[in-house]
């Protein structure tokens, strides 16, 4: 099982290493972590995907809890939660299939960010579901690189 | 506030926190700190004559004394020197502040002179460090890094200041507290909780104490002892709580575990109720995890969440200071009876004691009549393997804060400079080295410490010329391949005491044991006595590795 963890921790050098060192030192099963600037300055917001039962979810709740420089954990396993995955898609296209390719951006709502004779770069964001279809999608015209942010998420309601 | 320099701070800082002593070594980084120390007013330095020395003596301070310990090292070698002591005090919970050097702030990742990243290396293994590239923060970081150690679970906190921040002037004033906001340890226990334990305990048949390192820390041992009296109900211990319930009580069951009682261990696999008091459920306390404790509820009361529910299904957890706890507890506890369970665990009691075959010079009886010498006051710190596992069975606990030990990490030669630290910390007492003759190489350049600063410890040397419990595991489990175990070259450690200035005294048979301790216990001066053991004698009871805790094997009478 997926968990989205996310963590408000103070916004200082050395705190995302203690983060990973913290989930290699214990073994704890990461897929994605993402890291950003809060409305906040002074702190910054951790989005960490772990993969493992729920005795796993509560002992990396628990570790993340317990280093001095987190300030709040927080998981969204009881609340409705938005969640983001980007990405960027450069595909080596030939012309003729180039109209193909602009109809399913466009069905799934993404842009077409970089063009050029053999390829195309397409910027596509969504959960997780979405992103994976959009690539599985891509791949009879022939994927050159993908490259992935972390998932974000952020609570429903207030 | 005028201006002075980061070093002054230090030195200011340590005086607002209390500290009489730190010990360390210097270097080129930290002269201008070691130079602070110079001034009068400064705290004591103790220059020992290694790093790890320095450290393990700042731990034995911190477990003798109940305060924070200190130990200063240079960048590079004399901060990577620290690591194991850092590991160890991390291991077992013991506050201690580290204060390194570091090269200058512009020259951080260029691969300078002497340059470690000891806060990348220390972060596993210390519940917090600080790298201070700002001497206007150099105070609050410093009064930050006291709080974090002696608060919540304590833990060893390293303050890396470089050389250009210790000579930089500020006028910064020393904070009065510190501003935390990802730190909020939990103190008060929840009251449900609380009540549901107290319940529970009231209720049941058969329940156990399982006392561990948290009571010694959170000084809750009075009312540990309070309750198992009140309730009737027997107490057993971890290696980090010996001495927090009197062994010599009727309800004092020992040590339990790996090397403990077999009526521990019993004990443990027959109660209804486990209640789980500072202790974290390590596996050389369960064995087979899945076997540990079959027919109890568990209560758990831990001041670290993390460690609630980590290793064990736990039925009732309550989060907090053990002391803020068991005061609630105890006030809902309805004294009772338990006859029929008591009468059960001194029948195994009787049946199973703790044994040895006297024949020959046996190191339990050493460890037996250390106790009675010393009227079972001494402090006595060990280091780790078999002497550390009959120090915890053959010597009578009644004290806290009086066994010294690492349990977590198991670090061998931590015990002689934790004695010196612990000798410090309490000049009063007697402190003794219960050591093998492995363990004691590995810090033995601290004897020029001790003897120089007139820090009266007495060595015990169990001497039998082997790694003895690696030697013991391959006499019963590697059918008696003695690969590597075997200590040769050992030097003669009444001279080695001699040439560093203190006394020795060699002992070969049972008869010169009692003299020959009377002797090293009365003299104010640093004594080793060198006791030339039965070679292969082995720790009993033993619980393998991975079997539960009542398949015991050997050493039962």
């Amino acid at each position: 099982m997926r968990h989205i963890i996310s963590a408000i921790v103070e916004n200082k050098p050395g705190v995302l290493a203690h983060i990973a060192g913290l989930f290699a030192g214990r073994g704890f099963n990461i897929d994605s972590l993402a890291v950003g600037e809060t409305e906040d300055e002074s702190r910054s917001r951790m989005t960490v995907v772990v993969k493992g039962d729920d005795a796993v979810l509560e002992q990396v709740r628990k570790q993340l809890g317990k280093i001095i420089d987190v300030i709040k954990v927080s998981d969204f396993s009881d609340v409705d939660f938005v969640e983001r995955d980007l990405a960027l898609v450069k595909v080596t296209v030939k012309s003729e299939k180039r109209g193909e390719v602009f109809e399913i951006v466009e069905v799934f709502r993404g842009k077409v960010v970089d063009i050029g004779a053999k390829h195309l770069t397409l910027e596509i964001s969504g959960p997780e579901k979405k992103i994976e279809a959009f690539v599985d999608l891509m791949k009879p015209y022939g994927i050159r690189e993908v490259v992935r942010t972390g998932r974000i998420a952020i609570a429903r309601g207030e | 506030m005028s201006e002075r320099n980061g070093a002054h701070i230090l030195l200011e800082v340590l005086k607002a926190e209390g500290v009489e002593v730190v010990f360390g070594i210097p270097g080129g980084v930290v002269l201008p700190l070691l130079d602070a120390f110079h001034d009068p007013g400064a705290p004591r330095f103790i220059l020992t004559r290694h790093e790890q020395g320095a450290g393990h003596a700042a731990d034995g301070y911190a477990r003798a004394t109940g305060r924070v310990g200190v130990c200063l090292a240079t960048s590079g070698p004399g901060a990577t020197n620290l690591v194991t002591a850092l590991a160890t005090a991390n291991f077992d919970s013991v506050p201690v502040v580290a204060v390194t050097g570091q090269v200058k702030t512009h020259l951080i990742g260029n691969d300078a002179f002497q340059e470690a990243d000891i806060t990348g290396i220390s972060r596993p293994i210390t519940k917090h460090n600080y790298l201070v590239k700002d001497v206007t923060k150099l105070a609050e970081c410093l009064r930050a890094a006291f709080h974090i150690a002696r608060t919540g679970r304590p833990g060893p906190v390293l303050v890396d200041i470089p050389v250009d921040v210790a000579t930089a002037m500020t006028d910064a004033p020393i904070p009065d507290g510190v501003d935390l906001p990802g730190y909020r340890p939990v103190v008060k226990g929840n009251r449900r909780q609380i009540k549901r334990a107290a319940e529970a305990i009231n209720a049941a048949e058969k329940p156990l104490l399982y006392v561990g390192g948290g009571i010694i820390i959170s000084g809750a041992s009075d009312l540990v002892r309070a309750l198992a009296i009140k309730a009737n109900i027997p107490v057993t211990t971890t290696l980090m709580a010996l001495g927090a319930f009197p062994e010599d009580h009727p309800l004092a069951l020992k040590m339990l575990g790996m090397h403990g009682t077999a009526y521990a261990n019993y004990a443990v696999q027959e109660c209804d109720l486990l209640v789980a008091l500072g202790a974290r459920f390590d596996d050389r306390i369960t064995g087979d995890i899945k076997k540990f404790a079959p027919h109890a509820r568990i209560i758990h009361v831990d001041i670290d969440p993390c460690s609630i529910s980590k290793n064990i299904r736990v039925d009732i957890p309550v989060v907090g200071d053990a002391k803020d706890i068991l005061q609630g507890i105890l006030e809902l506890i309805e004294p009772r009876g338990r006859e029929p369970w008591l009468a059960q665990v001194n029948a195994w009691k009787v049946k199973h004691p703790l044994a040895y075959k006297p024949d020959g010079l046996k190191p339990q009886y050493v460890i037996q009549q250390i106790c009675e010498v010393s009227k079972g006051q001494a402090i006595i710190c060990t280091e780790v393997g078999q002497n550390q596992m009959w120090s915890a069975q053959w010597y009578t606990h009644r004290h806290p804060r009086h066994f010294i030990s690492s349990g977590g990490l198991g670090t061998m030669g931590y015990g002689f400079p934790a004695a010196i630290g612990a000798q410090v910390g309490r000049p009063e007492a007697l402190v003794v080295d219960i050591a093998g003759d492995g363990s004691i190489q590995m810090n033995i350049q601290e004897l020029a410490t001790a003897v120089y600063n007139k820090i009266p410890v007495k060595i015990c040397i169990l001497n039998n010329g082997y790694l003895g419990m690696v030697r013991q595991w391959q006499e019963l489990f590697y059918k008696r391949r003695y690969s590597g175990s075997v200590l040769n070259g050992n030097p003669d450690f009444v001279r080695l005491a001699e040439a560093y200035g203190a006394r020795g005294l060699r002992i070969t048979k049972p008869e010169e044991v009692r003299p020959a301790l009377e002797q090293a216990f009365g003299t104010p001066e640093v004594f080793i006595l060198d006791f030339m053991i039965e070679p292969e004698e082995n720790v009993f009871p033993m619980v393998p590795a991975g079997e539960a805790i009542d398949r015991m094997i050997g050493g039962m009478a």
